[in-house]
């Protein structure tokens, strides 16, 4: 998609956005993107969405004075905007006006400079010394005179019993740190503290060129791999104006449904050895071998890939392909049924899931938990459904929504949806049309001036890509928009009341991945 | 009393050929001359140390995946001894370095390594724990976890294949086979090497 932003002004910002979200009913903000304009000043992009009408827009606005910024917060209007914005805080220095949270949420407290900034030079070196991280939030108000005033706010109180979990810790699926206030066994309270993975993956891309900058996308989120390609490779040869074949067009539907059927095993997986169901992971992980092995023979890679590229696909399929992929569909079909039969009947799941770790639909939306996690609370978020792309348009299939939002549901979510992907990898593999699987390219490959943003559907959320392109050989901004963040963020939401013990079964069944939400 | 060639059970002695670090530890061994006791204790406490490495399951990010995939059904590492994986560094005898080390975890770490019981070890896999690999030019990245803890196997890949993290495993068990535990590796605390000169135009 194409951005045409709307561009408002900083002093009727706020009032502007209000409309939008009330009148206009864009009730998802899909993300915020910060970005430094270079002399116009320092500034954000909220994409939004209409999540009846599916229509999207996007919204810019500048704070001129570098030195100074400052942007009225949304996050009275949106709950997940407050951890996006502590992003751009920690990226750009942009201060917003009343978000209650104005700490780095990323980097070190005492890190130096604003990374993202066009002229922020890295210091060599790091510390081997702890973070003495601040134990107060920062928020900013613009006093009669035109200066900022900042109010600290504690963030724990003195009888406060907190528990730090991670960033070592098993059941946190990577190196997330969730600082947690108790209450006895139930949670008052949990800060998350990312950023034990950030590998500066946009900042990165902004000197690669655009091929380059494909070798980086598998490494996010490892786990859906071929999506987090497709969504860039998209984004640039809709900017640049290819016209794909049938044939890559059908491959990448069935590599993306491989990749989704391999992570959501992964998920079961997971899910099981949280629960201390070591049958159940080791069937998952069997059968997610089964589904490597396809991909494996025509991609060469196990869990990186590197499949995809610029105008097509790195190779053609291999010759086995197409038999193998049946005989796998025919293999795992009734493995579904002995999943159901070994796990998800079990005593202890039911009782461990059903009626956790409720997250209602308006709070979903209001986060912006796309993917299962949305779905399980009956909002249609769908990105294969809502905005078609490549062969998602032809091929039938259901979308799962539960109402629940439970822990349970987001469970049945994923199960279900595996069986969906075996229904479209089976319309589509007896009918891959010939053609080319590759549309030649220049060997420099510039794109032309303008903004985008295209999503797919990832393995655990809607995956986009902003691209802002100055003409150049490699982009000006390249924004992930990450599937976890919004999940994270909502952990305190879901997890206020409950019991500490119910803070893993949540965990598992969110299913983020921490380096997504890093990047 | 010195031993010519110290027998290692289980491994023929063919393969060490090749490896010439691994040749040079033995050759070490011999010089400075071992007595037949503590040698054939070394040899029967080495047996059972090699073939029980527990490693903490540190995973930062996409070799963790290939980490569970090698303790799985098809891979099965159990056949080795190193099934058993622990989730307290106090527990365990290597740390399996499997993901980037940014500059907010390096601290953590560190951290994790000191708490680790003597005789440890260290295996760094993938291109990220050795060289800093795809995201090298970072400004938030560690260049290699060489440069906060002392590495005993380097597990190449991006990431790396399972059997591969395996053979790395392998060697790190011949490593132990040839060391002496009475005196040696069951040595006291030592202070990790920290590279903090390294010239800042080192990589160009």
């Amino acid at each position: 998609m194409k951005l045409e932003h709307k561009i408002f002004d900083v002093k009727d910002f706020a009032s502007e956005m209000a409309k939008l979200k009330t009148e206009k009913h864009f009730d998802f903000l899909v993300t915020i993107v910060g970005e430094d304009f270079g002399e116009e000043g320092l500034g954000c992009i909220y994409i939004l969405e209409n999540t009846g009408s599916h229509e999207r827009t996007s919204v810019k606005v500048v704070a001129s004075d570098r030195d100074k910024a400052y942007i009225p917060t949304v996050s009275h209007l949106w709950k997940g905007a407050e951890i996006l914005e502590r992003e751009v805080y920690d990226f750009f220095g942009i201060i917003f006006l009343g978000n209650k949270d104005m700490r780095r949420l990323y980097l070190r407290s005492d890190f130096k400079g604003y990374p993202f900034r066009k002229d922020f030079k890295a210091e060599e070196g790091y510390s081997l010394e702890d973070d003495n991280e601040p134990d107060y939030t920062m928020e900013y108000s613009l006093k009669q005179d035109g200066t900022l005033q900042a109010t600290q706010h504690k963030l724990f109180t003195d009888d406060d019993y907190v528990i730090n979990i991670g960033p070592q810790h098993p059941a946190t699926h990577g190196v997330l740190r969730l600082q947690t206030i108790l209450d006895g066994e139930t949670i008052r309270k949990i800060y998350p503290h990312c950023g034990y993975i950030h590998r500066g993956v946009e900042k990165m891309c902004e000197e690669y060129t655009y091929p380059q900058t494909l070798a980086l996308t598998d490494r996010l989120d490892y786990l859906s791999a071929m999506m987090n390609r497709h969504a860039l490779c998209s984004v640039v040869e809709e900017a640049m104006g290819v016209e794909l074949t049938d044939r890559i067009k059908y491959i990448r539907t069935i590599m993306d449904e491989l990749q989704r059927l391999d992570s959501h095993l992964l998920f079961y997986g997971c899910c099981a050895q949280d629960l201390g169901a070591l049958t159940a992971f080791i069937f998952g992980m069997r059968d997610r071998e089964a589904v490597l092995n396809c991909m494996e023979e025509t991609t060469g890679g196990r869990l990186i890939q590197n499949y995809y590229r610029i105008g097509g696909l790195q190779d053609d399929i291999d010759v086995n392909f197409v038999k193998n992929v049946k005989k796998l569909c025919e293999y795992i079909k009734p493995m579904f049924k002995e999943y159901d039969d070994v796990f998800t009947g079990n005593v202890i799941l039911q009782n461990r899931f059903k009626g956790v770790g409720v997250l209602s639909k308006e709070n979903a939306i209001s986060y912006g938990c796309t993917g299962g996690t949305g779905r399980a609370a009956g909002w249609h978020n769908d990105v294969r459904k809502n905005h078609p792309y490549d062969m998602y348009g032809n091929v039938e299939f259901d979308e799962i929504t539960y109402t629940e939002g439970d822990c349970f549901a987001r469970y049945k979510v994923r199960l279900d949806e595996m069986r969906q992907s075996v229904r479209i990898i089976e319309q589509l593999i007896d009918n891959i049309p010939a053609g080319d699987f590759y549309i030649k390219q220049k060997p420099i490959i510039r794109v032309p001036e303008g903004q985008w943003y295209t999503s797919c559907e990832g393995s655990r959320g809607e995956i986009g890509v902003y691209l802002d392109s100055r003409g150049d050989k490699s982009p000006y901004r390249l924004k992930f928009r990450p599937m976890g963040l919004p999940l994270v963020s909502a952990m305190d939401e879901i997890l206020r009341g409950e019991k500490i013990a119910d803070l893993i079964s949540v965990g598992a069944t969110l299913d983020y991945v921490i380096p997504d939400i890093d990047r | 009393m010195e031993i010519k060639k110290p027998e290692i059970k289980s491994i023929p002695y063919g393969e060490f050929k090749d490896n010439e670090s691994l040749e040079g530890l033995v050759k070490e061994l011999n010089d400075n001359g071992v007595n037949v006791i503590t040698g054939s204790l070394d040899q029967l406490v080495n047996w059972g140390r090699s073939n029980s490495l527990w490693s903490l399951t540190f995973a930062t990010s996409c070799c963790g995946i290939e980490f569970m995939a090698v303790g799985c059904a098809r891979y099965d590492f159990a056949r080795f001894g190193f099934e058993v994986c622990r989730n307290s560094p106090r527990q365990a005898d290597l740390i399996m370095c499997a993901g980037t080390i940014t500059h907010k975890m390096a601290p953590v770490f560190k951290r994790l390594y000191d708490q680790m019981a003597e005789p440890k070890y260290v295996v760094a896999v993938g291109g990220c724990a050795i060289s800093g690999g795809p995201f090298k030019s970072s400004y938030h990245v560690v260049k290699g976890i060489g440069e906060i803890v002392p590495v005993d196997v380097y597990v190449p890949g991006c990431p790396p294949r399972p059997e591969a993290i395996l053979y790395g495993m392998m060697q790190l068990q011949r490593k132990i086979k040839v060391q002496k535990f009475f005196g040696g590796a069951n040595r006291k605390e030592k202070k990790p090497i920290v590279v903090t000169d390294v010239p800042k135009d080192f990589n160009k």
